[in-house]
């Protein structure tokens, strides 16, 4: 039997709003991605106490590129043969910039600096006990601005 | 007080994939730099290496694996790891030993043997290792990072591929008569733009390759070098007038190999209940700048001041990038200066002389160090067939994985 699960554990949540999960430091209120416990990374912070915090599921572009040769391991390709995927940097409201895969579909030519883009979870690659799934940054459609 | 220490010698094995052990080549750029400089082994006593990741325990105690096979004399001894800075930091090392008058003559090593292909990370499943989840859950290689960098300059300053392209065509011309580098090779723009694409938009000749290699310095307190006479005869040794290792500064904006993202900017807490932070927003400078600046500051000189650059171009962009990190134009100009000519060398700030990583490769122990090799032979006038006239200040510049960038200033 097979299931569907996060390539990595606790990093994001998968339901209708998936969102990645970070740290929000108690003390000073620097929200942390990917998680983070036992001390806050601010310098002028001696927090030790963080809650799990839901990031914003839309951002802007920072920058943006391709993945247009196999990456070495440990990455696993989805596909046999390698099929290209898209990378972003994402500016996030929290004010952390979040590199993803672009969502299964879009290319460079479906991004630029300052595009909005939305949060997706989608399958990373598939192993003997099923779907290992990833968040990924999917371009928001239509702002009816371009022609 | 002076804080210069002298560059008594320099010495490299050339670049390329020539297989070899990384030993081979570390012993053989410190005889050279030891026999440029006219000290002798036996007259060392501090060696320092620069740390290689994937040459086993012999590379994790660098330092004493060059002392052994240059044949045990009882120097003292260090090792140094700093990613791409790994070079600068064992330079200052040894440059911290000899101002504080523990150390007279210091050689400072660095050599890899590199593997083919993109770097990736070690083995083994490490799922608390950044590294190694960036390329698992990302397929997030080096060039995708130089490649973001490279499309924000498109996007923000109106870079384009031609100019990128601009800037291999330029180093592989300063890199023709350079013994040292591994290509020496005229390059046409068409090839550049021809060449695949490997991430977007940067194209394969876009992209520093991996070599082996190995470069050393002898360092030595200006009162030894003086007492020696070593270089006397064109005018005293070339001294080193700044090292800066800066770390960056909280927070760090620009995502940086191998993370996933930055720091947090604004720190203000959203559900209002905790109140807010010590925190002043974005640093004054970034992590690149604030490396230059520092070494600036170090030297009690300034941009107006240097006559040539070595910048590690990883990428092509990031040659442009560097060149404006390093205050040598404003922010988003740097594409006028190499359009102009001004960095080429005949030109008002030549960069990368020695033809950079584009003619090199990269040999991540050895290159900052022989940064500082091309500066020495550059101040010298020893540059053959790629001299910069006249030229009496030089600076470097790199960065590396995990916070770790050197910026080094030399000076007649």
């Amino acid at each position: 039997m097979t299931e569907t699960s996060p390539a990595i554990e606790g990093w994001f949540t998968t339901g209708v709003e998936p969102a990645l999960v970070g740290s929000r430091c108690t003390s000073c209120g620097c929200t942390f991605f990917p998680r983070t416990a036992g001390f806050c990374r601010n310098p002028v912070c001696a927090g030790e106490v963080f809650v799990d915090t839901e990031l914003s599921r839309r951002g802007r572009v920072w920058s943006y590129t391709d993945a247009q040769y196999q990456p070495p391991p440990p990455f696993i390709a989805a596909t046999d043969p390698y099929e290209p995927f898209a990378l972003a940097a994402v500016e996030l409201p929290e004010g952390l910039v979040v590199l993803g895969q672009v969502a299964a579909g879009y290319g460079v030519a479906d991004l630029e600096v300052g595009r909005e883009v939305e949060l997706v979870v989608e399958t990373l690659y598939t192993d003997e006990s099923g779907e290992r799934t990833i968040w990924r940054w999917k371009p928001v459609e239509s702002q009816g601005v371009d022609a | 007080m002076s804080h210069d220490v002298a560059v008594a010698g320099v010495g490299m094995h050339p670049w390329g994939k020539w297989g070899r052990n990384f030993v081979t080549y570390g012993v053989h750029a410190a005889r050279e730099a030891l026999a440029d400089a006219g000290v002798a082994w036996a007259d060392v006593d501090l060696v320092v290496g620069g740390e290689t990741v994937r040459n086993g325990y012999g590379g994790y105690v660098a330092g004493a694996t060059f002392a052994q096979a240059l044949g045990w004399n009882g120097a003292r001894v260090a090792t140094s790891y700093a990613a791409c800075a790994t070079g600068a930091q064992a330079l200052d090392t040894a440059r911290a030993r000899i101002l504080a008058g523990m150390s007279e003559v210091a050689l400072v090593v660095g050599a890899d043997t590199t593997p083919k292909g993109f770097l990736a990370p070690n083995a083994g499943e490490r799922w608390e290792d950044p590294d190694w989840l960036r390329f698992r859950l990302l397929g997030m290689t080096n060039p995708a990072y130089f490649a973001l960098y490279a499309r924000r300059r498109m996007d923000l300053y109106g870079a384009t591929t031609a100019d990128f392209a601009a800037v291999k065509v330029k180093n592989a011309r300063h890199g023709l008569a350079n013994p040292n580098a591994r290509y020496r090779k005229e390059v046409t723009a068409a090839e550049v733009l021809d060449s695949a694409v490997v991430a977007d938009p940067l194209h394969l000749l876009d992209i520093c390759a991996t070599s082996d290699g190995a470069a050393a310095v002898v360092l030595t307190s200006m009162a030894y070098a003086n007492k020696h006479g070593l270089h006397q005869g064109d005018g005293g040794p070339v001294r080193v007038r700044a090292i800066a290792t800066v770390t960056p500064t909280f927070p760090n904006t620009v995502i940086d190999m191998p993370l996933m993202s930055t720091d947090p900017t604004d720190p203000t807490d959203p559900t209002g209940t905790t109140g807010t932070t010590g925190t002043t927003g974005e640093p004054e400078r970034t992590f690149k700048e604030s490396i230059g600046h520092a070494a600036y500051e170090e030297a009690g000189l300034g941009p107006e001041d240097v006559d040539l650059a070595e910048v590690y171009d990883l990428s092509t962009a990031l040659e442009l990038d560097w060149i404006e990190d390093l205050a040598l134009c404003k922010r988003g100009e740097a594409e006028q200066l190499l359009r102009a000519g001004d960095t080429t060398i005949g030109g008002r700030i030549p960069v990368n002389p020695s033809g950079g990583l584009a003619c090199f490769g990269e040999a991540v122990p050895a290159q900052a160090l022989a940064q500082v090799c091309e500066l020495t032979w550059q101040l010298r006038g020893q540059a053959h067939g790629r001299q910069v006239d006249g030229a009496r200040v030089g600076i470097t510049a790199n960065q590396g994985l995990f916070g770790h960038g050197s910026s080094v200033i030399l000076s007649r």
